[in-house]
């Protein structure tokens, strides 16, 4: 017979479950929270902002305006004056821009032509959503409407370095090394040690003469190599599968793998520090894994979303690392000229190392 | 007399309003048995894990081989060995990968290992389970592999939390044999147990009960210093016939050890049978009579009457 009574007493065994879980409690307000407030205030489609370079060849005052005009719409933030085609590249390249924009000798012939557009729009194309924004800036009206609004002619000319066909699997792949790797190696370093001390082995490993930094080095060595082997993975089923071009050096590469995946299982380490269980360890993952998806510019444009966001963003290992990564597969940069996204991973596992150590006792109290 | 292997002065370990330890003094000599016996939850593994440096005491302070602890513990770590209650190694690693790791923690000579791993194999009758995984072995099984673990770098002094709790009277008469083996050679062990044919084994003894000490010597000692008379009753109704003799004044305590009746009486009644049998002929309980020699679980009853 079902019995309702039975039910209950379940029922009433699963709260007071929860009311001892904490962090299972925590999570059911903790979630809702965290995400209405990422997706509804955080993330943003609506690309402005982005670190945008000129170079006005032309350099009359219809150009100095066309400029003006471009800031003005807040779509575009003029960092920086070029200084050639070449000084303009190379800030694309290395991640600094992401829209450049050039302005030809002969803009006042162009202007009063009205066949061809009077400028151009040099851009990343290896991000699609900065792709669609810059899209949007193509018909941008000059001054006070000297052009016919009807006019089929574009105010620019677009141009998508480093990802011509526009294909959006590009973008993805190498990115998506980073995200897997920051999900694998937080989870399994976190687990590594909570398991020891769940199946009663840390009692014993603590009266052993190992230290504690001796332990956390030993727990993420292997994770490293497993690193690689993922990395390795993704890399060739996007080379083989998707065609993703490797522009840079792989070597480059597989030295921001190491610096990246070090960082990230330092991360886990300081989990392992707190949970007191596997599963506990787990939810910690997902909470840690969660913001750095959806804050670290992967699915959602870095430049779309507020400055606190952004803060937040900039501390974690996986924001840096899919700059460098694109850096280095899509646009052929040299890690060189990628050092000040490696400096922050490092400050990031030698703050997380060093409070995983401290924070890990070699006692029971 | 040479140092004591471990020395504690009003060792306190509180864990919120729970005293587990409550001011225990004790001095532990060298190259012995040394005993903690005691039920569940009466302090003897807080005890030992403080001991190990694992747990800070709340008041008071322990000196291991001349070290304070937790203070000093790391010092300690190479000289002390620990057998914890639970089987604490790893299960899916096999027995020799569990001593190699041990080995190589403990950064033992390299160039012995493996005679010193084979020794500990040969020793603890392990020669021939070799490459099984840990997790798969009976309780003896394990039990003689933590020992073999616990004692790979020859430690002065081992712990042994509860060590044959899961293990059949065959396997602890031969677990028993290895730690005579080892004291024969030096060694001082500190093992805890609910068993009193256990304790009867143990050079010297501390009964613990709810965290306090309540009484220290070796057993022969303690069985003779019991302060009180032990009487055997045999009767069909046991539980009636407890009844009536707790009733009387000079009936410290009456518990039960299989079928029969302990009695611990005063010892100033000169014939304790004589005034039993009479009580219990005018309540009409036939019952079998005698006076028998102290155990030590008349001695644990004893001290730990209220």
């Amino acid at each position: 017979m079902f019995s309702l009574a039975r039910v209950f007493a379940i029922a009433h065994k699963e709260v007071l479950h929860l009311r001892r879980d904490r962090l299972t409690g925590g999570m059911i307000a903790g979630i809702p929270i965290i995400m209405t407030l990422l997706f509804g205030y955080a993330i943003n489609q609506d690309v402005r902002h982005l670190r945008a370079a000129f170079l006005d060849l032309a350099n009359t005052s219809g150009s100095r305006a066309l400029v003006m005009d471009a800031q003005a719409t807040q779509v575009v933030d003029i960092v920086a004056r070029a200084k050639s085609d070449a000084d303009m590249l190379a800030m694309l390249r290395r991640g600094d821009i992401s829209v450049g924009i050039f302005i030809p000798p002969d803009f006042e012939r162009r202007l009063a032509d009205k066949t061809e557009p009077v400028a151009q729009l040099m851009v990343d194309g290896g991000d699609p959503i900065v792709l669609s924004a810059a899209r949007g800036l193509m018909d941008l009206r000059i001054g006070i409407d000297k052009r016919d609004a009807a006019q089929q002619v574009h105010t620019f000319a677009l141009r998508a370095f480093y990802n011509p066909e526009r294909r959006s699997v590009v973008f993805i792949v190498p990115g998506l090394t980073g995200v897997i790797l920051t999900l694998t190696m937080v989870l399994f370093t976190a687990i590594a040690i909570v398991r020891e001390r769940e199946r009663g082995n840390l009692e014993l490993l603590i009266t052993t003469p190992v230290q504690s930094l001796e332990l956390m080095v030993g727990k993420i060595l292997p994770y490293i190599l497993i690193g690689y082997i993922q990395v390795s993975i993704i890399l060739a089923l996007g080379v083989w599968l998707f065609n993703v071009p490797v522009k840079g050096s792989l070597w480059d590469f597989y030295l921001a793998v190491g610096f990246f995946v070090t960082s990230t299982l330092t991360l886990g380490l300081m989990i392992s520090t707190f949970a007191a269980s596997q599963f506990q360890a787990f939810q910690m993952t997902f909470m840690t894994f969660l913001p750095q998806l959806l804050l670290s510019g992967y699915m959602f444009p870095f430049e779309g979303m507020p400055k606190a966001a952004q803060w937040i963003a900039e501390v974690f290992p996986l924001t840096h690392f899919l700059r460098i990564v694109r850096g280095i597969i899509l646009r052929g940069a040299e890690l060189g000229e990628m050092w000040h996204h490696m400096w922050p991973l490092a400050v990031f596992f030698a703050v997380m190392m060093s409070l995983a150590v401290l924070r890990f006792r070699k006692r029971l109290d | 007399m040479a140092e004591p292997a471990v020395t504690t002065h009003g060792l306190t370990r509180r864990f919120g309003n729970l005293t587990a330890v409550d001011h225990v003094d004790l001095t532990i000599p060298k190259a012995c048995v040394y005993g903690f016996l005691g039920p569940n939850g009466s302090g003897k593994s807080t005890t030992i894990r403080m001991f190990c440096g694992l747990l800070k005491p709340t008041e008071g302070h322990a000196e291991v081989l001349g070290l304070r602890v937790p203070e000093d513990a790391e010092k300690l770590r190479t000289r002390i060995g620990y057998m914890t209650q639970r089987f604490s190694l790893y299960e899916d690693l096999s027995v020799v990968e569990n001593l190699d790791f041990l080995d190589r923690v403990y950064r033992l000579p390299r160039s012995s290992r493996k005679s010193r791993i084979d020794n500990q194999l040969e020793r603890f009758h392990l020669d021939d389970r070799r490459d099984q995984l840990a997790g798969t072995m009976s309780g003896g099984q394990k039990q003689r592999l933590a020992l073999a673990c616990a004692t790979l770098h020859s430690p002065e002094l081992l712990f042994l939390d509860e060590p044959t709790s899961a293990v059949d009277p065959e396997s602890r008469r031969e677990f028993w044999e290895f730690l005579f083996e080892m004291v024969d050679q030096g060694t001082t062990i500190l093992v805890s147990t609910h068993f009193m044919d256990e304790a009867e084994r143990c050079h010297q003894l501390a009964i613990l009960d709810e965290g306090r000490l309540v009484a220290e010597g070796a057993p022969d000692t303690l069985k003779d210093n019991l302060g009180a008379t032990v009487v055997e009753v045999a009767g069909d109704d046991s539980r009636a016939i407890h009844r009536r003799l707790m009733t009387l004044d000079a009936v410290y305590s009456a518990s039960q050890l299989g079928t029969r009746l302990h009695v611990l009486v005063d010892p100033g009644v000169s014939a304790p049978e004589e005034l039993i049998d009479a009580e219990l002929k005018r309540a009409g309980l036939p019952a079998t009579i005698r006076r028998v020699s102290p155990n030590l679980e008349d001695v644990f009853v004893m001290a730990t009457l209220d």
